[in-house]
């Protein structure tokens, strides 16, 4: 399992390449990979900045993963959460599973994400044209992690 | 004495991001923590309002009201997260 929350960019392509390499074991890996969008809420965002909690965060990163595979029959999982100034196209995060097959590798991926969005402790801050805005965060969001517990 | 953070908009109303607190008998919980915070007024009255949407760390755990304040522990405020 590696956790890593950093502020330089990464090589999508090179990171699923390391993930792999060397396991012929795996017969998948699903990814998720976030983006900045250039616009939220109906009004244009030019930048964005990702506040974090040094310490926490990777501990719940790590705790969120460690579910997963509690779970899921995965093999290893990679997560990848970038903070600091973050402009419109900008890579946010990737997490990756490996598995041996598809079905477990994409929900264990979903549920990853899911989990991350309501409990690692990242805040969204957006320049707009009226000036920096908090991101609240979403119902739908929320909704998506409790969907978990039923399963 | 216990180390008391602050992040995201929180961080900004209050306009601070860490302080050393020794908060006097009474104040063992979460919930006592906020409350004594709150009683220093203006922002610190409506950011941790009981109908605000504030989230408690201690020790980097998630916790409730009723959680306790450990000795040097190190106790976070901040609202719903919104990474992804």
């Amino acid at each position: 399992m590696e956790v890593r929350v950093q502020e330089a960019d990464f090589d999508f392509g090179a990171e699923i390449a390391a993930f792999r390499a060397g396991k012929p074991k795996i017969g998948a890996v699903a990814s998720f990979l976030g983006l900045v969008r250039d616009v939220n809420d109906e009004a244009a965002v030019r930048e964005m900045t990702l506040e974090h909690y040094p310490g926490m965060t990777e501990k719940a990163l790590e705790e969120i993963v460690a579910e997963a595979k509690g779970r899921w029959d995965i093999f290893d999982a990679l997560v990848i959460h970038r903070v600091g100034p973050l402009r419109p196209c900008d890579q946010i995060v990737l997490v990756a599973v490996s598995s041996a097959h598809r079905g477990e590798a994409f929900a264990a991926c979903e549920f990853i994400m899911d989990y991350l969005k309501t409990r690692a402790p990242f805040w969204k801050k957006e320049e707009t044209p009226a000036g920096g805005r908090w991101v609240d965060a979403r119902e739908t969001d929320d909704k998506a992690a409790l969907r978990w517990r039923e399963k | 004495m216990i180390t008391v953070l602050y992040f995201a908009r929180l961080r900004e109303s209050l306009g601070t991001d860490r302080e050393q607190l020794a908060p006097p008998p009474g104040v063992a919980t979460v919930g006592q923590l906020a409350d004594w915070l709150r009683d220093r007024g203006g922002n610190w009255t409506t950011e941790l309002a009981a109908d605000k949407p504030v989230r408690v760390a201690v020790n980097q755990e998630m916790a409730s009201p009723d959680t306790l304040l450990p000795d040097g522990a190190e106790v976070a405020f901040f609202p719903p997260v919104t990474g992804g």
